[in-house]
């Protein structure tokens, strides 16, 4: 067995003296471990850092087998948000969304998304609203995305204010008006109407609260996982870019 | 592959190709050596093992090792009691210690955050670190963290840490090693490399 592929570098774990298991995510064939001999060496080492776009070769007897990974850089992108607090905690956090994928599963979609997102990792405010539209998106590629674009009581498709914390879906300003304490604020960068416009802070704070709400309802309490540490930090970043 | 000696010397075999830079043959070939210099060598390893294994302590102070607590380091009066040196591991304060890099006295962290190893804050000597730097003695700090997303995602976070403390806190600069060339240089070191660059 043997293909090669583009991928973006999640995370390393130790292997032994010198090699390291390598996560990557990758343009087609999803979340993909592998080891890689030499993997802790003075010239690997920097390439095998989160956030590093791979041009990766796996080799494998089985496909079934973890396999070895053969990895070149093609971008070097954590040497550039090493210095940035804000970037880092971004990039935990994504690392941290990308491992609630199953491993093997293509998602070539979010493999686009996660390369812009980092590319915008070094500019907090404009990475913070395109973070919450990656949590969106892997909530999606989970089953469980959100329906934020037409009115849940009345198919209105203008006006969308509120999301149902329940069903993920869109609630317009005049059904949702009853049961505003109950409905979760969805900010106008993802609605329809507004897709496009430049969020303000709190708009992008309301994403992270909507988001996190259903990250949670759907896969930290199913799943009994710990929730991710970084996005707390990021968010903070986000809310001090006011 | 089938033994070709007795359960005792299989044991040790085993055991030694745990040490770090030994292998199964390199493990089978310092045992051989061991069992021949038995005088010279095996007794007087084993003892000073022994003697190691009963008396090695982690200094309560900066997490050092060593055989009396507080560590040498710790007690040592000629270092500079302004100045705390935070280190991932003990095998980075006996590099600084071995380059005499530093004159300030060490803490060590036991790890750095690593998501994917589970390891988050409260599996770090932090209360600690902030105990040191609350007794008020310390100017500042230097967080001597490896070059990596976990250990600068660290730095951050003890940086965020101790900023009501009101020290100075530093790292160490990321660039240009000594004796290397640009050309063979990953340009995610080059760039920060240009982007420290020191006036002259």
């Amino acid at each position: 067995m043997e293909w090669r592929d583009e991928g973006i570098v999640i995370g390393v774990r130790r292997h032994g003296e010198n090699d390291v298991v390598l996560e990557l995510l990758t343009r087609e064939r999803g979340r993909h471990l592998g080891l890689v001999r030499g993997g802790r060496s003075q010239k690997l080492r920097p390439v095998m850092q989160p956030g590093n776009a791979v041009d990766a070769v796996w080799r494998a007897r089985l496909e079934e087998h973890l396999g070895e990974y053969r990895v070149e850089a093609t971008a070097m992108r954590a040497a550039r948000l090493i210095d940035d607090p804000a970037a880092l905690y971004g990039l935990g956090h994504l690392a941290w969304l990308v491992r609630l994928l199953p491993e093997r599963d293509p998602h070539p979609a979010l493999y686009e998304t996660l390369g812009i997102v980092l590319d915008a990792l070094g500019d907090v405010r404009l990475a913070a609203p395109l973070v919450v539209r990656f949590e969106l998106a892997v909530l999606s590629e989970l089953g469980f995305g959100l329906d934020l674009d037409e009115c849940a009581a009345t198919g209105a498709r203008t006006k969308l204010v509120w999301v149902s914390p329940k069903s993920g879906r869109a609630v317009s300003a005049a059904a949702g008006a009853p049961w505003r304490d109950r409905l979760l604020p969805l900010p106008g960068f993802l609605s329809a109407e507004s897709r496009g416009l430049m969020p303000t802070t709190e708009d992008v704070l309301a994403g992270f609260r909507l988001t996190g709400h259903f990250l949670e309802r759907h896969v930290i309490d199913p799943r009994g996982i710990a929730p991710s540490e970084a996005r707390g930090a990021f968010i903070a970043a986000a809310a001090r870019e006011r | 592959m089938p033994a070709v000696t007795g359960p005792e010397i299989e044991r040790l075999i085993q055991l030694l190709a745990r040490v770090p830079g030994l292998g199964p043959r390199s493990a089978r070939r310092a045992a051989l050596q061991l069992i021949k210099k038995r005088e010279q060598l095996l007794a007087p390893l084993a003892d000073a093992m022994r003697v190691a294994n009963e008396r090695i302590l982690t200094c309560t102070t900066c997490g050092n090792v060593d055989t009396v607590d507080p560590c040498t380091l710790c007690r040592d009066e000629r270092r500079d009691p302004t100045l705390l040196v935070v280190v991932e591991d003990v095998a980075d304060l006996w590099a600084l210690e071995r380059a005499q890099a530093t004159n300030g006295f060490y803490h060590v962290l036991g790890g750095v955050l690593s998501p994917l190893d589970g390891v988050g804050p409260k599996d770090l000597a932090l209360d600690r670190l902030v105990a040191r730097v609350a007794e008020g003695r310390i100017r500042e700090v230097i967080l001597a963290l490896n070059a990596t997303v976990d250990g600068q995602t660290t730095a951050h976070y003890v940086t965020e840490l101790l900023a009501p403390h009101g020290v100075k806190i530093t790292r160490l600069a990321h660039g240009v090693p000594v004796g290397g060339e640009l050309d063979y240089l990953d340009e995610g070191t080059l760039a920060a490399a240009m982007r420290q660059r020191t006036a002259l």
